[in-house]
């Protein structure tokens, strides 16, 4: 039996089985062109992750539930920064929930993330509320990191930010996959760089020492067309990530397609916990909104481009377009679900905006973990005393 | 360690001749056990990792090769291949991923063959590491060393002969510091991996055969020195002289020459330069009334501009009897000859003709 036989049988096979509490779909690649008619794109491995994938109801809802989330919030805070309540850089993940979300479901508790400026959808999944986020943003005292941090630098249990540097991050994570293997704590750490950061010369140095020392690093590369506004075949000699390092090997998949982003995810932390060492996970995305919301994003890529992406592959269509068609949940579900997010997210917002701006007393505050020295502020001959007022030790385990 | 203790005996045979040049030390201890601040570093490291499993070096040779100065030397053979990592030479990489480690709770000691080549890494070492722990309002503490050689070594040239101490004590996040004796060293290193915060640990790599005496408390395993206070290594009333690392040397041996004369020079070896403990230069300018800041750092924006500045905008300005000035190195890239080398670094006369000046001696 030809692949192409044995995945229509399975195909049928998920039809047939409509009415039960599992979504089984056999998967394939048209939500983007780029792939001709294969699932994955392989580098240096023989099989790849499953052309199949099972998700039970209850599952199915929640990653439905917190894709809509990610993309409500991100709506909410793209109108607070044209109100002109959020300041400075804004990136927005919107287009791109299926990655974040679809990782996410696969990691255990042990398992810990790190990722780009691009890291509101990490932090409306791992951060402790997500009026945190948003107070985050307007620069709360309430904020993830009290207002300190921004946009770019949110941090939540075993989520060890955002990274305003582009590229900076991907040695952490290997210094993090390294702590992992050091204590044996069987963790993977998940690593997650745009196709701007992919040509880093450090990104090269982590893959370097991450294979040399075997380190337990799932890299990912969320690839979203555009480094900024340079289209990564404009930026990269080798625009496939996934088979830009000739030891590591690699995986391309869509990141529009959740199921797809699960079992590549799913494929690479069998990798490794099998000791076959570090491997690169290239999912193809796309973001609607500019590079930051200071970039109307239409001088290099043009509108159409942006309304057909959104039209035929959006990841959050998609996926309410698999729970209608395996008949797992009706479209009054599916609504259902939309109509509860939104009133959660305007009562996040509102909850939010109950706090005010972290007060000038925490100025000074936090610098080091450790420094019984005054700390000099503008104000003539002013030293104010340092102190520790955080949530010290809130995101390593 | 049967290689270490090799290398102390070496040591000590040349030790006599050290010993009468430095003789001017206000070491108490004469007759004390001599080490050498390779062997302090030595084994301050030892003594850490062998405390705390999540202390780890990491760096270009320190395992096999022991050491590309012998500091880690004989650690590998000890601690083996977990604790002791041979990296690349890729500043950049190794160092994120250093400090990555130390994020997620290790304890890495990153070691830098010479702090020139930190530059390749210095983005990991201020954005990664000195800012996480404010940016995440205190969620993310990153306890590492960065050490390594610094400043000028001999004959090696412009690419190798920087001291980075005013960049690295510019940066709120950091700690920094730079120590002269091999107390110094091995009390202030134990105290920097015990840190909970990042530290850069400045060496000189021609301060690493020098042998200094030892206390019986700094041969102990838990002698641990202040971070950010200062140590009169020469107490006198005419005149300060602040200074740090090798140039604590030059001091001194100006202080000796000045001493010939009448003049008394109190010789302040800062030991940190973040934080600076300002309040031990005070304490002494109160007494002496004239301050004379020594480096082999460039002069702009260096550590004696840093020490000046503060002079002028503090109380104590009243208490000059004389504008302070600075001794720094030349404001050149390093040269390779030797003679031009010397002369691109302070000199024990240029301490001494600067003090008789503003003493007014002649």
């Amino acid at each position: 039996m030809s692949i192409l036989n044995k995945m229509f049988a399975l195909k049928q096979f998920c039809r047939n089985k409509g009415y039960s509490t599992v979504l089984k779909r056999c998967l394939t690649l048209n939500v983007d062109t780029a792939f001709d008619n294969k699932v994955y794109r392989l580098h240096q491995i023989e099989t790849g992750p499953s052309i199949t994938s099972e998700l039970e109801k209850a599952e199915a809802l929640k990653l439905f539930k917190q894709m809509d989330m990610v993309r409500r919030t991100e709506n909410a805070l793209a109108g607070l920064y044209r109100e002109k309540k959020i300041r400075g850089f804004c990136h927005l993940v919107v287009g791109q929930e299926a990655v974040c979300v679809g990782i996410n479901s696969i990691m255990r508790p042990q398992d810990t993330i790190i990722t780009s400026y691009r890291c509101h959808g990490w932090a409306v999944l791992r951060c402790e509320s997500i009026s945190g986020v948003i107070a985050e943003l307007l620069g709360f005292q309430s904020g993830a990191a009290r207002g300190k941090g921004g946009s770019m630098h949110i941090y939540g249990p075993q989520f060890f930010g955002g990274n305003g540097i582009v590229g900076a991050h991907v040695p952490l994570g290997v210094g993090i996959g390294l702590k992992h293997k050091y204590t044996n704590d069987g963790a993977v750490s998940v690593v997650l760089y745009g196709d701007g950061a992919a040509n880093q010369g450090q990104v090269f140095e982590a893959f370097n020492i991450a294979k040399l020392l075997m380190l337990p690093v799932l890299f990912i590369v969320e690839n979203n067309y555009y480094g900024l506004g340079t289209a990564s075949h404009r930026s990269s000699a080798n625009p496939e990530y996934y088979r830009t390092c000739s030891f590591l090997p690699g995986i391309r998949c869509s990141g529009m397609d959740i199921l797809t982003v699960r079992e590549s995810t799913r494929y690479g932390f069998k990798h490794i916990l099998d000791g076959k060492g570090p491997i690169i996970v290239e999912m193809m995305t796309y973001r609607y909104f500019g590079h930051s919301m200071s970039d109307p994003g239409t001088s290099y890529r043009d509108r159409d481009e942006i309304s057909s992406v959104r039209e035929r592959k959006d990841a959050i269509q998609h996926m309410k377009n698999m729970l209608v068609e395996s008949k797992l949940a009706t479209p009054e579900e599916i609504k259902a679900i939309e109509t509860e997010n939104k009133k959660l997210v305007t009562a996040e917002t509102e909850k939010a905006f109950k706090d005010k701006e972290t007060p000038v007393e925490e100025l000074t505050a936090d610098c080091y973990k450790s420094f019984p020295f005054p700390m000099r502020v503008p104000k003539m001959h002013t030293w104010i005393p340092h102190k520790n007022i955080g949530k010290y030790g809130s995101v390593s385990k | 360690m049967a290689s270490r203790g090799t290398i102390t005996m070496k040591n000590m045979t040349t030790l006599g001749k050290v010993l009468s040049r430095r003789n001017f030390s206000t070491s108490k201890a004469l007759g004390a056990k001599q080490l050498t601040v390779r062997d302090a570093l030595n084994s301050a490291i030892d003594e850490e990792m062998e405390r705390d499993e999540r202390v780890f070096v990491m760096g270009e040779e320190v395992a096999q090769y022991d050491g590309a100065y012998k500091v880690t030397r004989g650690l590998w053979k000890k601690y083996g291949d977990k604790r002791v990592i041979d990296t690349p030479i890729t500043e950049m990489g190794f160092t994120g991923i250093a400090t990555g480690a130390a994020m997620a709770g290790l304890r890495p000691i990153c070691e830098f063959m010479t702090f020139n080549f930190a530059m390749q890494a210095i983005d990991q070492i201020i954005n990664s590491a000195a800012k996480t722990f404010y940016m995440s309002a205190g969620r993310v503490n990153v306890p590492i060393v960065f050490r390594g050689p610094n400043g000028a070594a001999a004959g090696v040239a412009a690419q190798h002969s920087q001291c980075y101490g005013a960049w690295y004590a510019h940066c709120p996040g950091l700690k920094v510091i730079s120590p002269y004796t091999s107390e110094d060293h091995k009390g202030l290193l134990k105290a920097a991996i015990r840190d909970p915060d990042p530290v850069v640990f400045l060496e000189n790599e021609l301060l690493y055969g020098v042998a200094y005496p030892m206390s019986d408390e700094a041969l102990g395993t838990d002698y641990l020195l202040p971070i950010g206070k200062a140590k009169v290594e020469r107490p006198g009333k005419h005149v300060t002289i602040v200074a740090h690392s090798k140039a604590v040397e030059t001091s001194l041996e100006a202080a000796k020459t000045l001493a010939g004369k009448g003049i008394e020079a109190e010789v302040i070896n800062l030991r940190s330069l973040r934080p600076l403990d300002f309040e031990t230069i005070i304490k002494s300018v109160v007494k002496t009334n004239h301050l004379i800041s020594v480096e082999q750092g460039w002069p702009s924006c260096g550590i004696g501009a840093e020490i000046l500045a503060r002079l002028m905008e503090s109380e104590v300005f009243y208490h000059l009897d004389q504008p302070a000035v600075r001794i720094t190195g030349a404001d050149i890239p390093m040269p390779y000859t030797k003679s031009l080398e010397a002369a691109a670094l302070p000199r024990p006369e240029d301490v001494v003709e600067a003090v008789k000046k503003i003493l007014k001696v002649k």
